[in-house]
């Protein structure tokens, strides 16, 4: 295998975000946690659609972000008003850059596969609850997005948008997502979070929610 | 075709025993959502015709439990067993089996539409996996076929 291709597209998808105006575009479709139009993005950011578009198609380029089609209701009439709209969101793939060469990935998976035979589940999230608790922020926002999870607020609930260990969640779902529940029980109960976590899987999101407790307001 | 799917563990404790009441007391859920999920063919049940839990696919070894099912597809399968409730009975599976002594515990393979497999059916594609590796005879979900 050829590894340095595809180095090469990890570093230019990472250096795609150097510009500071595409790094916000980037984080404003990551944000929204759906497609987007190109319009959305000028307006969220109150630039010009066409340097929207241009950021948009930079990032589509670098392979961080996917394009779909579709007609959107809301379209003002004009030229073009017809045509189906062309939307953005968060492409699938994993960028990873680490300079030296650093295979953490392949890591996990070997340590993850050796857990796994060995039957050694409750060990791995007994580490986990206790690096959860040890790690424990008192801004559970903060700490949620410092770890990657990309929170957000559902009914009364904190859904999690991301999920930080997805290659491996992949390839172990018991064991890495009940790696994963552990850590959060454990940063929630270390800091006294008012929230309860629990498996809720979900396709295209962590498996994990927090449920909201009853709150004495 | 469809996939079929066969599962092994050894208890490590007495399935009537306090360490095996929530897994037991959560079988009728679990194999309700089964059951009622898109692209559920089948699955094997004891005289009792409720679960698996009262047959013993080893001679002489009484405490492995086996469960065995057929699925329209593997993302039907793979979608009920992950992205349901059932992803958190499987999280604690190490609370109540372990798989001591068992060089495989999970097999998956195709049979054509309508074949119900035997028992001894699923215990040849384990033996079959673990023979000859991961092959379209016998394969799991990390090396799919």
């Amino acid at each position: 295998m050829d590894g340095m291709g595809e180095e090469g597209d990890s570093i230019a998808a990472v250096g795609a975000l150097g510009d500071p105006t595409r790094r916000k575009v980037y984080d404003l479709v990551v944000a929204s946690g759906r497609s987007v139009s190109r319009d959305e993005v000028a307006q969220g950011l109150g630039v010009a659609r066409t340097l929207a578009a241009f950021h948009l198609d930079k990032l589509v380029e670098a392979g961080l972000l996917e394009v779909g089609y579709a007609r959107l209701a809301n379209r003002p009439p004009g030229p073009g008003a017809g045509r189906p709209a062309k939307l953005y969101r968060r492409s699938e793939s994993q960028v990873a850059v680490s300079l030296p060469p650093r295979s953490y990935v392949e890591v996990g998976s070997l340590l993850a596969e050796a857990v796994e035979r060995s039957g050694a589940d409750l060990t791995l999230q007994r580490v986990a609850h206790e690096r959860g608790r040890a790690a424990a922020g008192e801004d559970m926002w903060e700490v949620l997005r410092e770890w990657g999870y990309e929170p957000f607020e559902r009914d009364a609930e904190i859904c999690l948008r991301n999920c930080p260990f997805h290659a491996l969640a992949q390839e172990f779902p018991p064991l890495i997502c009940g790696m994963n529940l552990a850590l959060l029980s454990g940063l929630a109960e270390g800091a006294g979070w008012p929230v309860t976590a629990r498996m809720s899987p979900e396709k295209g999101q962590c498996c994990v929610t927090l449920s909201k407790e009853e709150e004495e307001r | 075709m469809n996939l079929a799917q066969l599962n092994i563990g050894r208890l490590r404790f007495p399935l009537d025993g306090p360490e095996l009441k929530d897994f037991v007391d959560g079988l009728p859920e679990i194999n309700a959502l089964g059951d009622s999920s898109p692209g559920f063919v089948w699955r094997l049940t004891d005289e009792g015709g409720a679960d698996a839990t009262g047959l013993r696919p080893y001679e002489g070894e009484d405490d492995i439990l086996i469960n065995m099912s057929v699925w329209e597809s593997l993302e039907s399968l793979r979608d009920f067993i992950y992205h349901t409730k059932h992803l958190e009975y499987m999280r604690r599976r190490r609370e109540w089996f372990d798989h001591s002594g068992l060089e495989a515990y999970l097999v998956l393979w195709w049979v054509p539409e309508g074949h119900i497999p035997t028992v001894a059916e699923g215990k040849e594609r384990l033996e079959h996996l673990i023979k000859h590796g991961p092959s379209p005879e016998a394969f799991t979900f990390r090396d799919p076929r």
